[in-house]
């Protein structure tokens, strides 16, 4: 099978001023196309530095990043936006919803950003939402929603436009034990059925 | 347009402050809409002005007299068709604050040289035979509820009688309308013979003359042989086409444009501050949440233009609010400056410095929204 996710003797150094750390060194991983990959580690050892290269939120100092075939080490900022985009759904520990905006219009942001009409634009939302079991929530604000629904929105807005790739950085950090849980179990689910 | 909802909420994140700036900026252009209304209204005025008209005055300054004896001279010169005269009477009915726009005039030149004014014949033989008569405006009329067949008294602030009286009464025997120069329907006109009778002092003068040329292409060829006639006598006189006549009577009294023209921009100057930090401060408050639309494939440039359209919302939102109540208010001032609408004109330039004041205000917000790195805002940084 192919790997989905390439990375060969990528380094990660972080400069401030004169200081600077270097957070990877050399690192070599390939996640197959279907795998449900976790990282586990201390705090500070580098996951969400690692995550953020696979994701293209930013770019390594030295190596190789592909995904999906596509080396995206040497794309700019304004190409790395679009193959965002288009590749990647993001989950993270705080949810990151935007406060003003209710679940559903949460869910639609990505879209807006392509060719959709308002009409399957609603329907993809609709999808996604009942996906994550939340279609009686569309409407809610994230203030009115628990931690546990709030990131089932938060996953709904990484499924809409059908990635190729979800990235999760400690997608239940925040939440207690069961819903933890719950919230695993529905990402395995989805991986199993929408892989 | 699909980003509208997004802009919209955004822009009401903070409900309060929201509401503040709106307020503030929309009182900035109601202001405006008033200011910049009244100033349209005179310079119109002047705009309206008759290019056949000169204006006569005393040389040392407009507020001199000049010795009606001139009226004849003038009348022998050739291209001028009539002469008539008038003074400033400064009166007002009741109370100082209800100004009257009043004149001594003689009824028979009067008429001649003064085509806009529209007065039904029995009323203007009326005027001519009723030593105390006076005709008066429409919108004059409206505003004190006169009629004809009233008796009016006004207080002059420069004219007194004999006794020492500023006291002058007026029986109304016309009402006149200016159709094609609305601003003209304010004004009192009252019997010169009855005025240079009764008054005490400086009889046998007059305040300026107004001349009507036959052809306005010798207006300036005119206006200099009347100054030279007049020359070197004890009342020179200085000439001028009612139209700059009406510009630098109204320098007189303080240049209007320059003063609107400053309180504006003070006012502008200090909104730029309050809006531009306020917006500031949004998106300093928003940077998570700005770099999860990046994150979410939003490039730099798209959260540039989201920042910048809330902005250009939100000033576009609040002049459209203070022209409206502008243009509300606006026939209020009917009685004053006898535009009833406010022009279009004002409506136009503040539109655009709602735009110009969104860009000044949103540019640098937006350009920190559209340089803020998603790592480092994620994390807090
Ligand atoms: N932008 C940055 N600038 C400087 N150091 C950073 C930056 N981001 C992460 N680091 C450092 O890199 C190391 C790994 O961080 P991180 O990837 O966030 O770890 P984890 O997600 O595993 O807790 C930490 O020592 C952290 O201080
Ligand atoms: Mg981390």
């Amino acid at each position: 099978m192919a790997a989905i996710v390439s990375l060969r003797n990528v380094v990660k150094r972080y400069t401030r001023g004169k200081h600077s750390v270097e957070v990877l060194h050399g690192l070599n991983l390939d996640i197959e196309t279907g795998d449900f990959v976790a990282l586990m580690g201390p705090s500070g050892s580098g996951k969400t530095t690692l995550l953020n290269l696979i994701g293209g939120l930013d770019t390594a100092s030295g190596g190789e990043v592909s995904v999906a075939g596509e080396r995206i080490d040497s794309l700019s900022g304004g190409q790395l936006a679009k193959w965002r985009a288009r590749h990647v759904g993001f989950v993270f520990q705080f949810y990151n919803l935007l406060p003003q905006l209710s679940a559903e219009r949460n869910v639609e942001l990505p879209l807006l950003l392509t060719s959709l009409s308002a009409a399957q634009r609603k329907k993809n939302v609709q999808t996604a939402l009942a996906i994550v079991g939340l279609s009686d929530r569309a409407k809610h604000k994230p203030t009115e929603l628990s931690g546990g629904q709030a990131q089932r929105v938060a996953i709904a807005r990484a499924l809409v436009s059908d990635p190729t790739l979800l990235v999760c950085d400690e997608p239940t950090g925040d939440l207690d034990r069961a819903t933890a849980d719950e919230i695993l179990g529905l990402l395995q689910s989805l991986n199993r059925e929408q892989g | 347009m699909k980003f509208l909802p997004l802009i919209w909420a955004a822009l009401w994140r903070k409900k309060t402050r929201t509401v503040f700036t709106l307020a503030s900026i929309m009182v900035a252009f109601l202001l405006f809409g008033m200011l910049q209304g009244v100033n349209a209204a005179f310079n119109a005025t002047v705009d309206r002005a008759n290019v056949n008209r000169l204006i006569v005055a005393n040389s040392v300054s407009f507020t001199e007299s000049l010795p009606y004896s001139y009226m004849a001279q003038i009348e022998q010169l050739s291209g001028v068709s009539a002469v008539s005269q008038q003074n400033w009477f400064g009166a007002y009915y009741q109370d100082p604050k209800n100004f009257v726009f009043s004149f001594p005039a003689e009824p028979a030149r009067w008429r001649r040289v003064s085509p806009e004014y529209k007065l039904p014949e029995d009323q203007f033989d009326a005027w001519a035979r009723t030593r105390t008569g006076a005709v008066i405006g429409i919108d004059l009329a409206e505003k004190y509820g006169w009629k004809i067949g009233d008796r009016v008294p006004l207080h002059s602030t420069i004219w007194t009688k004999p006794g020492g009286s500023s006291d002058w009464e007026f029986d109304i025997v016309g009402i006149y309308t200016s159709p094609d120069s609305p601003t003209r329907g304010n004004q009192f006109f009252f019997n010169y013979a009855y005025f240079d009778e009764a008054r005490s002092f400086n009889k046998g003068r007059v305040g300026w003359y107004i001349v009507q040329v036959q052809d306005p292409r010798q207006s300036a060829q005119i206006a200099a042989s009347i100054d030279k006639l007049f020359g070197n006598s004890t009342d020179e006189t200085e000439t001028k086409t009612e139209k700059e006549f009406q510009q630098s009577f109204l320098k007189q009294i303080g240049d209007i444009n320059f003063i609107v023209t400053r309180i504006l921009f003070a006012v502008f100057f200090a909104l730029l501050f309050a809006t531009g930090s306020s917006l500031m401060q949004s998106v300093r408050e928003r940077i998570p949440e700005l770099a999860v639309l990046k994150t979410l494939g939003f490039s730099d440039g798209r959260v540039l233009w989201l920042v910048l359209a809330e902005s250009l919302m939100l000033c576009l939102l609040a002049a459209a609010l203070g022209l409206a109540v502008a243009s509300a208010l606006f026939p209020s001032l009917k009685g004053a400056i006898g535009v009833v609408t406010l022009p279009r004109v004002v409506i136009i330039e503040g539109a655009a410095i709602a735009v110009l004041l969104a860009l000044a205000t949103g540019l640098l917000p937006a350009w920190r929204a559209r340089q803020l790195n998603i790592v480092d805002a994620l994390a807090g940084r």
